[in-house]
């Protein structure tokens, strides 16, 4: 059944390559979108047995980000085919087989054991988005995926440098080299302490440019500004993602070596320098794509502040994992929205969205309070639940500097925002045949309702799967 | 047997400085194409034969040595380049900063807690010098076309460091990491391709409009 998780959309990309009409193909996306959540669900509910020689196997930490996952695609999936209905001027055969191929690479990151097999789903998924960055076809566009494919390779090359480390640091403690996550997590304490190390940062900036973390964002930007909305929501919330979980991957080795003072702090500290990056960028943002892209440095910095913190941190940061995936997917899907509708995304021209497209207007504002961690939704949930665990544990600098963080960054995507939304529509701007409609209002809709849900009210089978997800990253004594 | 391929890892070191020091992008193209199927070669020397190796040492021919190169000399002939110019810094500071390099990446493999079975050995220094000519291409030169040169000129140092390990790292995941190699390389020239086409040049110190 694991299998299937990823094959399916594989079927679905050949499908997809293979359907000549641009009319009817973008309809496989949700077709495909609500199998893959079904078997999501499916492998939640009966955890399929791993296979036999543990390469692949899901465990709660994967349940967690394929849960998020699946219905943050699912969501983008209906979405794309209201999207593509205004873009029938190009071929949109691309886009969709790309789709379905990341969705395959994303579900095989959270299922892989075998931490080799985990880069090469990591690789493809960064290979895989390259073109649908590239989707609106101009100078923009094309420096942005330059940029993107260059860094994020480079990134994940060192990454595979950092695995060769740790390979080695099986060898130098003289035992059978492996790249299995349970034999090096229970071999931990013997592996050579110095390899690990070098092994731990060279993941972590690998694994880091490709989630974004501060300094090794710079790609960030660019990409998530010129990319189409769907492709951004699921940059922001996929494939950050995915390469959180090869971040925890490693985590959870070091954790176990008994020494795990050094890592957590690296962890904390690039945190906050990400916090404080997107904090200084933020603010005097113009485009308001771009802003997105520093709010997601932002939630990737929090990522690993709560990482770094661990004991009661760790519940908040997969709880946000999820928070954030959604939430940007609000965020992303209406801003692609009124960039269609305005033709612009600089808010020198983007005036007056509540009057002109009241729900996508809406649904923008709502989705800068959530994301900005004001209740009652979700993301002030796992947010509160991260800098209390700071103060708990005494590191009242660290938390200090998070809540100064977050305000900063708040005034600052305000400034943004808020004039964004409100005040009149400026006379000159061209009107563009674009209008809400339900395909492209509902899945941005649904999703926030869903934010706004899990912040009043946390399922017990969900919060069972997050303390079991938490307890596998726990320091283990 | 080691000491063939202490010479081979030499050869792999005079070819970064091969890269370094060509202004002609079809010539650097050859030179890693050449160091590529060094590196395939390597294997056979250090390792018991396995079916396992051979596939892994066919495929490495195959793609660094083949494949790759005819993708880059296809996008280099579609985008009409034939010479790096102007590259941010000269070709002989380069070659010296490569110099230096190397030499501090055996100063540097020295000092490393190395497995017994590996002290001595070229395979940890060439492989350190080779990342750091990579990130030397990657930093210095202005044209598309040369930093994929040196994201491979990295690839393969990391490679070198991975033959120490083959045992770790399995068939399937060899040939993924291939396999995902190719295809990025094949994304990032049909990539030059529309950069050539949008800007009537590739060189990468043009693409400025995305600033803060």
């Amino acid at each position: 059944m694991l299998y299937s998780l990823i094959m399916l959309p594989l079927a679905g990309a050949l499908i997809a390559w293979l359907i000549p009409g641009d009319r009817l193909r973008p309809l496989l996306l949700p077709l495909f979108g609500v199998l893959h959540t079904a078997l999501t669900v499916d492998a939640l509910l009966l955890t399929p047995p791993p296979s036999p020689n543990d390469w692949i196997h899901l465990d709660a930490l994967g349940k967690v980000v394929l849960l998020g996952i699946s219905v943050l695609f699912l969501v983008c999936a209906v979405y794309a085919v209201g999207y593509l209905g205004y873009r029938r001027e190009r071929s949109n055969r691309v886009l969709c087989a790309g789709l379905l191929i990341c969705l395959s690479a994303m579900s095989l990151v959270c299922a892989a054991h075998h931490l080799g097999l985990l880069w090469v789903a990591i690789e493809t998924t960064t290979v895989s988005m390259a073109p649908l960055i590239y989707f609106n076809r101009n100078a923009r566009s094309i420096e942005a995926t330059w940029k993107y494919m260059l860094i994020c390779s480079v990134g994940i090359a060192l990454a595979l440098m950092g695995l060769f480390f740790l390979a080695y640091s099986t060898i130098v403690a003289g035992q059978e080299p492996t790249l299995l996550l349970e034999p090096l997590i229970s071999s931990a304490r013997k592996l050579s302490p110095d390899w690990l190390k070098a092994a731990f940062i060279f993941l972590l900036v690998g694994f880091g440019t490709k989630m974004g973390l501060a300094p090794l964002h710079t790609w960030k930007p660019d990409a998530y500004g010129e990319a189409p909305g769907l492709v951004g929501a699921l940059l922001a919330g996929g494939l950050v993602n995915c390469a959180f979980i090869g971040i925890a991957r490693i985590y959870q080795i070091c954790t176990a070596s008994g020494n795990a003072g050094f890592f957590l702090d690296t962890l904390l500290i690039m945190g906050l320098i990400s916090m404080g990056f997107a904090a200084v960028f933020m603010v005097n943002q113009s485009d308001f794509k771009r802003m997105l892209a520093y709010s997601s440095v932002e939630h990737v910095g929090i990522l690993a502040v709560a990482l770094g913190l661990g004991k009661g941190a760790l519940f908040g940061a997969l709880f946000h994992v999820i928070n954030n995936g959604l939430t940007k997917g609000v965020l992303f899907l209406s801003s692609g929205n009124i960039h269609r509708s305005y033709n612009s995304k600089n808010t020198s021209q983007v005036k007056g969205v509540l009057r002109r497209l009241p729900w996508s207007g809406g649904l923008f504002l709502a989705g800068f309070f959530a994301i900005t961690g004001s209740p009652p939704f979700s993301p002030f949930l796992s947010e509160f639940s991260i800098v209390s665990s700071a103060f708990i544990q005494g590191r009242n600098v660290s938390g200090g500097l998070f809540l100064l963080f977050l305000a900063v960054i708040f005034i600052g995507m305000a400034s943004t925002v808020l004039p964004l939304v409100s005040g009149e529509e400026p006379a000159e701007t061209v009107r563009t045949p674009y209008r809400d409609r339900l395909l492209t209002v509902g899945p941005p809709l649904a999703t926030m309702l869903l934010v706004l849900m899990l912040g009043l009210w946390l399922p017990e089978p969900l919060r069972r799967l997050l303390m079991d997800a938490a307890a596998l990253l726990e320091l283990r004594p | 047997m080691s000491s063939f391929a202490d010479q081979l890892l030499v050869l792999v070191m005079l070819i970064n400085f091969a890269v370094l020091g060509s202004s002609r992008i079809a010539l650097a193209i050859r030179a890693v194409a050449a160091q590529g199927v060094v590196l395939g070669l390597l294997p056979w020397l250090i390792h018991p034969f396995s079916w396992h190796l051979l596939a892994i040492m066919v495929g490495i021919i195959l793609a660094k040595g083949l494949l790759i190169p005819w993708l880059l000399t296809g996008a280099v002939r579609k985008a009409e380049i034939r010479r790096e110019t102007e590259p941010f810094v000269g070709y002989v500071t380069t070659l010296i900063i490569g110099a230096l390099l190397t030499a501090f990446a055996f100063v540097f493999a020295e000092k490393l807690p190395l497995a017994p079975a590996h002290q001595g050995l070229l395979f940890v220094p060439a492989s350190v010098a080779t990342v750091l000519t990579g990130f030397l291409v990657l930093t210095t030169r202005r044209k598309a076309i040369t930093q994929v040169i040196g994201y491979l000129v990295l690839e393969n140092g990391i490679f070198i460091f991975g033959l120490l390990l083959t045992e770790a790292m399995p068939v399937m995941v060899e040939a993924g990491a291939l396999l995902d190699l190719l295809v990025g390389i094949f994304v990032m020239g049909i990539i030059i391709n529309h950069i050539s086409r949008e800007f009537s040049s590739i060189d990468t110190s043009r693409l400025t409009t995305l600033k803060e």
